[in-house]
């Protein structure tokens, strides 16, 4: 698994660079093991608090945004989860939403409100069905390791080329190595010398392209599981289709916490999404999987439609995802409202529905006016009544 | 004295793999038993809010009176076989979905009922609950699936046999039509 080749690079940096600057190799795995736990230490302490804190998001209860807390609960309900995860909602136009939490017992999920507006029934549960299966697959604690083993490498990499340069530089000055080098056959150390400096330099780079293909890897199996659960992977495809097309960009996003949302949110207009650096497969190439799963919903039904539009036998999802599955069926749309004009009335009373939530829980407070129009006040009004633009009466607030 | 330690060494990996399959076996048991408490949950949560939306609607609808009466006798019928075996309380159930789908369909042609703040709310309610009932059968018999295969694939089958665990029943609704909508026209 690619998640073992990390560990062996970080195993392998750690035990030549030991060898190399001061011949033990056990020595340098000690180091990048303290390293190594340094970080992790980190990683444990930083807690979902701050990430929420810097999304900006609010959390919700079962009244604030009944429609979104009942998809949730259904999610969690199909998914096998104990515990109903915290709700927020990000104030934001852009479409995005993303799921944090190291194990299922203090998992969170967080959505925009302009996804939320946005979304019809059906797409909001392929889309809460998508991160609710990040937080049962444990793909953040996943990354969160990963990400630390990356960084112990680079950090290990980084100082022992700063002190390659500095002995390099300094050993011409009269070698106070001279005496160690001169030692034990010549053969042998150069050797440690060629690997060492191929490892310093190739090893942060490898980490990276397999640290960005693991991630690659679980937001198909988060599309997988979502089709799954929700047994429609129409709904999370036009979903998908839908965030795509927009063009906006989430403000609150960094390279950091990419990986955990549903869309990679450092996406730039007009460029390929396709690169080995990207955290996130292409929208279109995940559209046209779920689209292709036709025979069912099954886990194996998804790793068919990934070798059908890839042409190839290669296959996604691990062997052991994809084994003793049954045969999973389809099925058909949620009750909706046909028509053209049903669906414009519905999209409008959608976004009235979600602005009034938000208003609400920014603790603005509704006035209504005789004439039937509907002031909404911000929490720190002053005044004791307003003017009714509309008829032209005063109203006490 | 080697080989007292290799057969010992055997004896002890012998006795770990029959605990872990053991275990593995209780804790789907287990995963089923709950599964099937979730689906009581929320079959019983529809039985609490049709009363709700049946007032709701008659307001404004006063002239349905045979939707009104059909809805609450199988809701009443369901409540009572709580009880029941799982066949007799999926065909119940399924029944009581009709009936709920055509007292929604009756209520599309009331505009001042589809405003209603009050009737939106228990509609969605309702539409979460019945998508709460489906999910919950749903990993149900996905759980009843997968302990039914540690029973019957070797190797433990072996010990499901010494310890006597029984197959699930997996709950299957009698009226496939439950999910589909129900098309009334009113031409």
């Amino acid at each position: 698994m690619l998640v073992a080749v990390i560990a062996v690079l970080l195993l392998l940096v750690g035990y030549f660079l030991g060898l190399y600057f001061f011949e033990s190799g056990t020595g340098g795995l000690v180091i990048a093991f303290i390293v190594w736990a340094f970080m992790s230490l980190i990683a444990i302490f930083q807690g979902d608090s701050i990430l929420l804190a810097l999304a900006k998001a609010k959390k919700i209860g079962p009244d604030d945004a009944p429609r979104l807390f009942n998809v949730v609960e259904e999610m969690k309900i199909a998914s096998g989860l104990e515990k109903m995860p915290d709700i927020y909602i990000i104030d934001d136009p852009a479409l995005n939403a993303f799921a944090t939490g190291r194990n299922p017992d203090k998992a969170s999920v967080a959505i925009t409100s302009g996804l939320l507006e946005r979304l019809n029934r059906d797409e909001l549960q392929g889309v809460i069905g998508h991160e609710i299966s990040h937080i049962q697959n444990r793909d953040v604690l996943l990354m969160s390791i990963c990400g630390v083993m990356l960084g112990t490498i680079v950090i290990l990499s980084w100082y022992a080329s700063r002190v390659f340069m500095y002995g390099a530089l300094s050993s011409s000055t009269g070698g106070r190595r001279s005496s160690s080098r001169d030692s034990g056959g010549g053969a042998a150390q150069v050797v440690i010398l060629v690997v060492g400096l191929i490892l310093m330099i190739l090893a942060p780079i490898l980490a990276q392209l397999i640290y960005y293909a693991i991630s690659r890897k679980r937001e198909y199996l988060a599309d997988a599981s979502s089709a799954l659960y929700t047994r429609y992977p129409e709904g999370l495809a036009s979903a998908l289709e839908k965030i795509g097309a927009s063009s906006q960009q989430l403000k609150s996003a960094n390279q950091a916490t990419a990986p955990m949302y549903i869309i990679n949110p450092l996406h730039k207009e007009g460029i390929s999404a396709s690169d080995l650096t990207s955290t996130h497969p292409p929208i279109s190439e995940r559209v046209r999987i779920l689209r292709s799963m036709a025979g069912g919903a099954a886990l194996n039904d998804y790793e068919n439609a990934y070798r059908q539009v890839h042409s190839g036998k290669q296959g996604i999802l691990s062997k052991a995802a994809v084994a003793g599955v049954g045969a999973v069926g389809i099925r058909q749309a949620s009750l909706s409202e046909p028509g053209e004009i049903a669906a414009v009335s519905e999209k409008s009373a959608r976004t009235r529905e979600v602005s009034d939530m938000m208003l609400r829980l920014n603790k603005y407070r509704t006035v209504d006016c005789e004439c039937g129009a509907r002031w909404k006040i911000p929490p720190g009004f002053r005044d004791e009544s307003i003017i009714c633009t509309r008829c032209g009466r005063k109203i006490k607030v | 004295m080697i080989a007292v330690w290799i057969i010992l060494g055997i004896v002890v990996i012998l006795l770990a793999i029959i605990v872990g399959a053991y275990n593995g076996l209780v804790g789907f048991r287990n995963q089923v038993k709950n599964a099937w408490a979730q689906i009581d949950v929320q079959l019983k949560r529809r039985h609490d809010l049709i009363p709700n939306l049946v007032e709701s609607v008659k307001g404004y609808a006063k002239h349905e009176r045979e939707t009104f009466e059909m809805v609450t006798k199988a809701r009443n019928l369901a409540q009572q076989a709580s009880s029941a075996g799982a066949a007799e309380r999926g065909k119940l159930e399924g029944e009581l979905s009709m009936a709920l789908g055509r007292l929604l369909a009756v209520a599309e042609a009331y505009p001042e009922l589809k405003a209603n703040q009050n009737f939106l709310a228990l509609q969605e309610e309702l539409t979460s609950t019945e998508n709460k009932i489906s999910f919950s059968r749903q990993f149900y018999n996905d759980s009843v699936l997968k302990f039914n295969n540690k029973i019957q694939m070797f190797p433990s089958n072996i010990i499901a046999g010494m310890f006597n665990f029984k197959t699930g029943e997996f709950f299957e609704t009698t009226a496939p039509e439950e999910r589909e909508a129900p098309k009334v026209s009113f031409t």
